[in-house]
């Protein structure tokens, strides 16, 4: 699903955040990103969306080699990721119900159609009853679950979570955690960024341990030869 | 035939951008309607001069001293000689009534006007000419067509001498020239002013929803997607500023119509001031739209690109 060559990031004034990161991140699987206050974990995962471009190596999403994808192809490859975010990014003068249907509308779909898929992503999420609520209404995790139906409404097959625990208690988080853990069980790639050590140690799915833009154990998802 | 199901589903969509965007100048209807008036007034203004122009060439060509032709006749074209030219001249089509004047009337016109009197008795001889007085038809009141038909009139054998009165339509014409040149320029001028008024208030808009345009960009929505809203909203400002524009002129028709018909009627003239015909009605309603995205496609293309998600 997600291929890393030899990936190096340097931002425009600032040291390399990234440094030769290779790893492969196959079609189906859950995988954890840890390290440090500015190891390179939001960047890791802004170069899968396209936030960012990198500055050496080659980087394959589902095949596609995105070091080359040109500007007016940059939004199809962001309708194939669900990204959630620490801080939500919901639109907050719009209804809950409004923001998650926001994929499928960009997509184009019917509106019906659209009707539909919002409240089964809603009911995902346990918030079915929440769907004409405005997003300033709810509590954080709550939101949070709201990012969370959004980036799951259009069926992404991968799904990137920057640090979504990190407001939340941890009775909440592993709430959120469970619920990453049943995409992945109908088949969605998952990487998540977040540094609740405890709580992903039980979970037991792969970690990338980033330091300062190195990837400390390359062996474990490890791109076949 | 029914269109393919794509070509619905996008012309759809387009509706519903389009009133969207409408709902969204509609719920702060008052920064809506001060832009909207801003381009109205800019739009009424080159429109009011138009139809004033308008008006006063349509004023001018009724005017019954439009153009006059004199035709002074050789002394030796006989009464019966005259009568005939008047017969002959009267089925040319660029003339449109003509008289003749015999060296009598003249004389006693002469008589009358001038108070000399009996003084003219003394003269044993009418030294006066006969004279056919024309007036061409309209499409020959154009100073080069008037002096065209005065060179024809001008070489015909009876003619002493063909003089055109023309001063006062070559100055009301040059007038009307001037006038209506400066209408285009003014024209270009305010619709400069429309593009920055709609360039500068869409400029605004994409910056209070720049955090909306980020998210929908995250999520991968296209340039296209984005920049519709904002490009419909321009559309109906400029829509808007058109129809508020419609409305002045109708209302200062309505203040000027009566007075013109009295002083028409005291000149017992049928002169009736003149509006819009519907096709132009529709080409300041194009006009006031296609500025107004024009805008906003110039704000768009200018300021969302620096937008990016990070
Ligand atoms: N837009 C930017 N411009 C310049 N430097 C940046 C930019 N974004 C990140 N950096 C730098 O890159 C390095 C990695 O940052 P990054 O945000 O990826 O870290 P992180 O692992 O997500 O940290 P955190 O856990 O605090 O979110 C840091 O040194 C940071 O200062
Ligand atoms: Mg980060």
């Amino acid at each position: 699903m997600i291929r890393f060559d030899n990936i190096s990031k340097r931002y425009p004034e600032g040291r390399d955040a990234l440094q030769g990161v290779s790893f492969h991140l196959p079609a189906g699987a859950m995988a954890f990103l840890t390290g440090h206050s500015g190891a390179g974990k939001s960047t890791l995962l802004k170069l899968i969306a396209l936030l960012e471009r990198a500055t050496r190596g080659q980087l394959f999403l589902d095949g596609e080699n995105l070091t080359r994808t040109g500007k007016r192809k940059v939004p199809l490859v962001r309708r194939k990721i669900g990204m959630i975010f620490q801080n939500y990014r919901l639109l907050f003068d719009r209804t809950v119900f409004d923001n998650v249907a926001l994929p499928l509308v960009i997509a184009g779909h019917r509106h019906q159609d659209i009707a539909r898929r919002v409240r089964a992503a809603l009911d995902k999420v346990g918030l079915l009853d929440k769907e004409r609520a405005l997003p300033i209404t709810l509590s954080g995790g709550e939101q949070q679950r709201v990012g969370i139906a959004r980036a799951v409404v259009n069926k992404p097959p991968l799904l990137l979570a920057d640090e979504p625990t990190g407001n939340l208690d941890p009775e909440l988080s592993r709430d959120i955690m469970r619920l990453f853990e049943e995409f992945n069980r109908v088949g969605v790639t998952v990487l998540i960024a977040s540094h609740d050590l405890d709580l992903i140690a039980r979970m037991g799915h792969p970690q990338l341990r980033l330091h300062q833009g190195r990837l400390l154990n390359p062996e474990v998802l490890a791109p076949p030869q | 035939m029914r269109p393919p199901a794509a070509l619905r589903v996008y012309f759809l969509r387009h509706v519903q951008v389009a009133l969207n965007s409408l709902g969204r100048l509609y719920r702060a209807p008052l920064a809506s309607l001060m832009t909207a008036a801003v381009i109205g007034i800019a739009l009424a203004l080159p429109s009011g001069l138009y139809i004033l122009t308008d008006n006063l060439q349509r004023l001018g060509s009724q005017w019954d001293g439009g153009a006059n032709l004199s035709l002074f006749l050789r002394h030796d074209v006989s009464i019966e000689q005259a009568e005939a030219l008047r017969e002959k001249l009267a089925q040319w089509p660029e003339i449109e009534r003509l008289r003749l004047i015999t060296p009598q009337e003249a004389l006693a016109e002469f008589r009358q006007l001038s108070g000399f009197g009996d003084t003219l008795d003394i003269l044993d001889e009418n030294p006066l000419p006969a004279v056919l007085a024309l007036k061409p038809a309209a499409e020959a009141t154009r100073p080069e067509a008037a002096a065209a038909l005065k060179q024809r009139l001008q070489a015909l054998p009876q003619v002493e001498l063909a003089q055109l009165d023309l001063q006062w339509v070559k100055r009301f014409n040059a007038l009307v020239d001037i006038v209506q040149r400066a209408i285009w320029i003014l024209s270009a001028l305010l619709a400069l002013a429309v593009l920055l008024i709609t360039g500068n208030t869409i400029r605004l808009e994409i910056q209070n929803r720049r955090e909306e345009i980020e998210i929908t960009k995250l999520i991968g929505a296209t340039g296209a997607f984005i920049r519709r809203p904002f490009l419909y909203s321009g559309l109906w400002y400029g829509f808007g500023g058109a129809l508020l524009a419609a409305l002045l002129l109708a209302l200062a028709f309505v203040q000027l119509n009566a007075p013109v018909r009295e002083l028409a009627g005291l000149y017992e003239s049928s002169f009736r001031l003149h509006l819009l015909e519907p096709g132009q009605w529709l080409l300041l309603l194009l006009c006031g739209a296609l500025l107004g995205l024009v805008g906003a496609w110039i704000a768009v293309s200018r300021h969302l690109a620096t937008i990016e998600p990070g």
